[in-house]
């Protein structure tokens, strides 16, 4: 075996070595079990470092790996697992080994005296583990086992404090939605299966761009739909993506961790690797899903009061900016904007995790237990006593929001270009999608800095909270100065330092697209490249607006919010936008209760009707047709028919027993009657 | 060794269910455990010998082949005779049961009600499921198959729940109805064939060329047709089903495993077995069909077992969902995509193994629960007795006060709702991706079931686990060591299956591979 | 008297006076007496048969000898029967026999 295999093995399988260890040694070293987790990430982030320096290595054969094994054969039906690692996926280890390990460096502080630790560290080694799976997979079919293993490990990890009914109510609802995206990803992938033979992806992708779809390219349009549909499951798209804000009952570093940096971008990651055979159809549907839900999360997030909630639903809206570049063929575009969200959103939920760490303390304090320590309008004016999170939280702002020098402005214009290059290739209606992404970008920028603004600028709206805060230990602050770093847009276009240009080695690294399916890349390129400068400037225009707007708002507090959402909701949009569309009550009333409805009448239908009624009617026949037949047997068989023989004969017997008179005489006289008769008779003869 | 191994198989437990007699005699006032220790060595000692036998048995040998196959005279002027094989189809029923078997007799341990009874009654149902799952000979098939019956009567009816009379006689009498067209069925092949035989290796040579009408139908469709009801109640395929959830809920927890591990898996065995290799041409006519009641049984089932408010009711109804699969597999044995065809009779048939081992392990640990609380209830029924708890939550929380035996039932959850990485998983995904390759649209339906399936478990899981703790369970214990002892073999395996499923595999290809080209040989 | 059916005719009224006698008398001795008159009536068609041809040599005659023979003995036995059956039942009125009466 070679080093790459060797080193990609480990890579998957350290992590559930410390998921096997923690759960079953995990109290052994009581509240020091933290360093065997860290100690492993530490190893695996060695590991993916090793393969990360070799894109630097002009001598690089791509791919890097790619090996597989069969793992069972039934003769004509054969399953393989294997490895399959390029530069895109060397840059995804990258990103997940290094958010993980940050994770469980930050976790140690965060979690430090929750009674179930070690297992919480044993279920962030299972999540590594799976993710890894994701990234590392070269077939459908694998992806789809880690896929789903992915999925066990958020719903142990939103569930860890099960304890509360929202929690255990919210695990569940992750997994059920995302079950409902992997059906479709299922079927897809049998589709795909049952016309190209393999589960391969290189192999899928060789086989279409030889022509396994020729005539029939309906088929992989809606092959290709289907298998996206666990990426809309999978990464919170619209309508899935009822899940994600319900799991931030989860610690928060799991937020950071599961639902901002990588498992949601699973979906995105997937949808790379399919980018190859997903015809202009499906990219199409893919991108105005993507368009849907960058906007509507974002109109949602601006009038969230939680602070986790307003990340929540940005990430979900950041989400939808990644499927929209791959929808519009942005193909580098979008796994940019998936490398610099995972750094700046995780930085994003652990600076959130650091002020809630620091709003439980002060309460505890308090000893209040009923304040929401998450809640917005409980803080205010928290810069002066927590300033490395708020440092770090600002700078990962002003990258979501897509300011120059930040790395977010570079992959969020390079997204916006791709938009209004697919406009003007498509006009009409898709002019919904460049609208789409500036609007989103414009309300990113408010609802982001207003973030900022309401919870560590201002006068404290709590005074009493805000004499406890004080600043988060290092093993928290830590994380959040790296990821902060790693904000910049400097990080990524290394070794050049333009930074109005994304040109660096992550561009380069990731190239501009393979497709087989009938887009011809270089073209869509051109147009990229094409609208850059108006996507820039129009992107600049929308941020700066933003941002003015937000300070208005809630710097300068120029303007009472409370009346403008008055008047805003005389046409209701500011009740839709709190209420999150309405859209879980819309499941609710139409899906979810006709369903359990349906589900009881089923089950009345089946027992209640169907068995007690029918198929114990036969019972109930047979016993009556025997209880008729037995009476019919005893009274008419027996008692009339059988005894009838009996009476019969002895009314015979009583009447002939007259001829019994005991007088020999008589007898006599009958014999020599008799006697004459035979005589008689004999003579006829 | 080699040709007495299979008989010792099928009449050690006889051996020592008659062994109790003189035990009873001799030591049954004073030790009333003689007779559960009888059993579990008994047991162990049909368990050793299936692994003996698995050990040494090559998948590539067909039964007149093998060298375990033990063929004697025994009423020869009907042609019957002692006709006992194994091959790659029973092979895993054999491990499966007599590992069910033997872990039965541990979840019975602490039986205390006429235990002679009890474990005289089940040795004699293990003796006749081995039977059952090593005849080759049908009228022997139907001898073991009968046997069966009355023991599952008597240990449901006296040792089970408050329904237990009805259940049993509800089960008792719609299986033999089934028993009863099978045996129809049985004696048209001996009549109709050419020679009179009872063989199935035989049979499958002869029953094709059976050439007759009776009541203007084809005498081979109404074979089929009779073996069909009488396998399909078993299995227990819709409309047929109903008997199922009754007889596991009021059933022992030891014998629901029996009864939801092995004795379901004799209707798709005796399919498998017996209907398909002999009358070929009518799979390919009835193959829809039986994808179709797939389907329905898959949907039905689960959605049924969302509306359950008692645990083993929905794991009962869930069985009739998971049995679904093993139809659909089937049904895909048609299929001219030779891939598809292998995968879904390859995951039909690990179906029934796994199956076979997570509904085990979920009966098994329901039991523990209803073991310490007396109930069952997700929620109280709303027109429970005691009005004060009607409607109410019957659990809530445990996670926090058992988290061993919350670790397993989650294990046993997440397997039944086919999570990758456990047996479930790659047998229901076989099955969908043969059903996949014939009929896509009922295929598609039936991937419904994915989603279904996780709901109820789930919820459930979420209702009884988790949330604040209930008070009234606030001083539990948690699982045994003998309990956790059970558990541990079923859910290694599961795992292990999961992770590599190979040697289940090949165990079984190459058989499932020559029926498939029987079938395919009469298109 | 010199045809032979003076003889049958005088034998069988004879004949016919016994079975009369048989039949309707009630007291037993009278149907013994009835009983003699057949046998003698039967003796005078053996002899009869005997005088006017149809026998050897004096078969007829020695058939005779015989029978009243016989009715000497079965008279002597009949009569020993009347006079247990008047013993018990305490007259000699054969209706009054009738214990065996089905």
């Amino acid at each position: 075996m070679d080093n790459s295999t060797l080193f990609a093995l480990l890579i998957l399988f350290l992590p559930f070595t410390a998921f096997l260890y923690q759960l079953f040694f995990g109290n052994k070293l009581g509240p020091q079990t933290h360093f065997v987790s860290l100690g492993i990430m530490a190893v695996v982030l060695a590991l993916s470092l090793g393969f990360f320096f070799q894109l630097f290595d002009y001598h690089l054969t791509d791919p890097i790996l790619d090996v597989s094994g069969e793992w069972f054969s039934t003769g004509a039906f054969t399953l393989e697992l294997g490895f399959y690692i390029d530069k895109v996926t060397v840059i995804m280890l990258m990103v997940v080994s290094l958010i993980s390990f940050l994770v469980h460096l930050y976790s140690t502080a965060y979690m430090k005296d929750d009674s179930r630790y070690s297992r919480y560290f044993s279920f962030l080694g299972l999540f590594t583990f799976s993710m890894n799976g994701i990234v590392l997979s070269n077939s459908l079919i694998m992806m789809y086992l880690f896929w789903e293993l992915v999925g066990l490990s958020s719903y142990l990890l939103i569930g860890f404090w099960f304890e509360k009914n929202s929690a255990a109510n919210a695990c569940k609802k992750a997994f059920l939605t995302n079950r409902v995206g992997d059906i479709g990803m299922f079927i897809g992938m049998l589709l795909i299966f049952f016309t190209v033979g393999t589960f391969s992806i290189n192999g899928i992708t060789d086989a279409v761009a030889s022509g396994a779809f020729e005539g029939n390219m309906q088929l992989l349009s809606i092959a290709g739909i289907l298998v996206f549909m666990g990426a809309v499951g999978k990464s919170a798209q619209f309508p899935l993506h009822i899940w994600l804000p319900d799991a931030m009952e989860g610690p928060t570093p799991v937020s950071a961790l599961i639902h901002a940096a990588t498992m949601v971008a699973a979906g995105v990651y997937m949808t790379v690797r399919i980018f190859p055979f997903l015809t202009p159809d499906a990219l199409q549907f893919v991108a105005v899903i993507g368009g849907i839900t960058a906007l509507g999360a974002a109109i949602i997030a601006i009038t969230q009061m939680d602070i986790k909630a307003v990340l929540a639903y940005s990430t979900i809206s950041q989400l939808g900016y990644m499927i929209m570049a791959l929808g519009v063929g942005a193909y580098q575009a979008g796994f940019f904007h998936l490398v610099t969200h995972a750094m700046f959103k995780a930085c994003l939920f652990l600076c959130s995790g650091s002020v809630i760490h620091a709003m439980h303390h002060s309460l505890h304090h308090l000893d209040d237990h009923h304040t929401d320590p998450q809640d917005m309008s409980n803080m205010g004016g928290l810069r002066s006593k927590m300033p490395i999170t708020y440092t770090a939280m600002l700078i990962s702002t002003l990258a979501i929001s897509g300011v120059p020098f930040f790395s977010g402005f570079l992959s969020k214009d390079a997204i916006l270009a791709g938009t209004l290059s697919y406009y003007h290739a498509h006009h009409g209606w898709t002019i919904f999608l460049p609208i789409a992404g500036f609007g989103a970008a414009m309300m990113t920028a408010f609802y982001m800095f207003r973030l900022i603004f309401k919870t560590f600028h201002g006068d404290p709206n709590k005074k009493v909270i805000h004499e406890h805060i004080h600043e988060s230990p290092l093993a928290m602050t830590a994380p959040l100065i790296i990821l902060s770093v790693l904000s910049l847009a400097v990080v990524f276009t290394l070794p050049y330092i333009n930074p109005l240009d994304g040109y660096g080695w992550l561009t380069h690294a990731v190239g501009t697209g393979v497709h087989v399916a009938g887009l011809d890349m270089n073209h869509v390129n051109e147009g990229i490249h094409h609208a850059h400068y108006d996507a820039m400037n129009i992107s600049l225009i929308v941020v700066i607006i933003g941002i003015l707007v937000s300070s208005l708002f809630y710097f300068f507090k120029k303007i009472n919010v409370e009346k403008l959402a008055g008047v805003m909701n005389l046409i209701g949009l500011y009740s839709l936008s709190k209420n999150k569309f309405y859209i879980d009550t819309i499941y609710n009333t139409l899906l979810y209760k006709p369903f359990m409805w349906f589900s009881k009448l089923a089950s009345i239908i089946d027992w209640d009707i169907y068995d007690q009624k029918i198929v114990d009617a036969w019972g109930w026949i047979t016993i009556k047709i025997s209880v008729k037949s037995g009476e019919a047997d005893y009274n008419w068989l027996d008692q009339k028919i059988v005894d009838g023989f009996g009476k019969f004969a002895n009314y015979f017997g009583n009447e002939l027993r007259a001829t019994q008179s005991g007088v020999v005489q008589n007898y006599l006289m009958g014999g020599i009657v008799g006697l004459v008769a035979i005589i008689l008779i004999f003579q006829q003869f | 060794m080699d040709s007495i191994i299979l008989t010792l198989l099928i009449f050690l437990p006889v051996f020592g269910a008659v062994a109790m007699l003189p035990a009873a005699k001799m030591v049954g006032k004073e030790n009333p455990n003689i007779f559960k220790w009888i059993a579990i060595v008994i047991t162990g000692l049909q368990l050793v010998l299936a692994i003996v036998l698995y050990m040494g048995f090559d998948p590539t040998l067909s039964v007149s082949a093998s060298p375990y196959t033990v063929q004697l005279d025994w009423i020869k002027h009907f042609n019957i005779q002692y006709f006992v094989g194994v091959d790659g189809l029973s092979m895993p029923m054999v491990l499966l049961t007599a590992l069910l078997s033997f872990l039965s007799i541990g979840i019975s341990w602490n039986i205390t009600k006429q235990p002679l009874g009890y474990f005289a009654l089940f040795l004699l149902l293990d003796a006749g499921m081995m039977g059952v799952f090593l005849s080759m000979d049908f009228f022997l098939f139907y001898i073991f198959w009968e046997v069966m019956l009355l023991p599952m009567y008597f240990l449901i009816g006296m040792w089970g729940g408050p329904q237990r009379h009805y259940a049993a006689i509800k089960f008792f009498l719609f299986t033999l109805f089934g028993s009863v067209l099978m045996l129809l069925g049985m004696l048209a092949l001996y009549f109709y064939s050419d020679p009179h035989t009872f063989n199935l290796i035989t049979l499958i040579q002869t029953a094709s060329s059976i050439d007759a009408t009776l009541w203007g139908m084809d005498m081979r469709y109404l074979i089929w047709f009779a073996l069909f009801i009488g396998f399909a109640i078993k299995v227990p395929i819709f409309p047929f089903h109903t008997w199922l959830p009754l007889a596991h809920v009021e059933a022992p927890t030891a014998i629901s495993v029996i009864l939801a591990g092995v004795l379901l898996k004799m209707g798709t065995y005796g399919l498998l077995r017996i209907s398909y290799p002999l009358l070929p041409g009518e799979v390919i006519n009835f193959a829809y069909i039986l994808a179709f009641l797939g389907v329905i049984n898959i949907l039905w089932g689960a959605v049924n077992a969302i509306a359950q408010i008692d645990m083993k009711k929905m794991i009962a109804y869930s069985s009739v969902s998971h049995m679904g699969y093993v139809l659909l597999g089937m049904a895909a044995v048609v299929s001219t995509n030779e891939g598809g065809a292998q995968a879904g009779l390859n995951g039909a048939v690990m179906q029934m193994f796994n199956h076979g081992t997570i509904t085990a392990m979920l009966f098994m640990l329901v039991g523990v629960i209803y073991e310490k609380a007396h109930h069952r209830w997700i929620f109280y029924p709303d027109d429970y007795k005691d009005s004060a708890l009607a409607g109410k939550p019957g659990f809530g929380g445990i996670g926090a006060q058992m988290p061993v035996f919350t670790a397993f039932v989650a294990f046993a959850f997440f397997a039944g709702l086919g999570l990758p990485a456990l047996s479930g998983f790659i047998s229901e995904a076989l099955c969908f991706i043969g059903g996949f390759s014939v009929f896509r649209t009922l295929t598609i339906i039936g991937t419904l079931g994915i989603l279904l399936n996780a709901i109820y478990f789930l919820r459930a899981y979420q209702h009884v686990f988790l949330g604040p703790l209930n008070e009234k369970y606030k001083d539990y214990t948690d699982m045994s060591a003998m309990d956790i002892a059970i558990v541990v073999p079923l859910a290694a395996i599961i795992l292990f299956l999961g992770v590599y499923p190979a040697p289940l595999v090949d165990m079984i290809a190459p058989s499932l591979d020559a029926l498939i080209q029987t079938i395919q040989s009469a298109f | 008297m010199n045809s032979l059916e003076s003889y049958l005719v005088i034998s069988s009224i004879l004949f016919s006076l016994g079975i009369f006698g048989i039949v309707t008398r009630r007291n037993a001795i009278a149907i013994l007496m009835g009983i003699e008159l057949i046998l003698n009536s039967a003796n005078i068609n053996f002899v009869a048969f005997n005088r006017f041809g149809g026998m050897q040599k004096l078969d007829g005659h020695i058939f005779t000898i015989f029978v009243i023979v016989l009715a000497a003995a079965e008279a002597a036995v009949a009569l020993a029967i009347i006079i247990n059956l008047f013993k018990n039942a305490g007259s000699v009125d054969v209706d009054e026999a009738n214990t065996l009466k089905g």
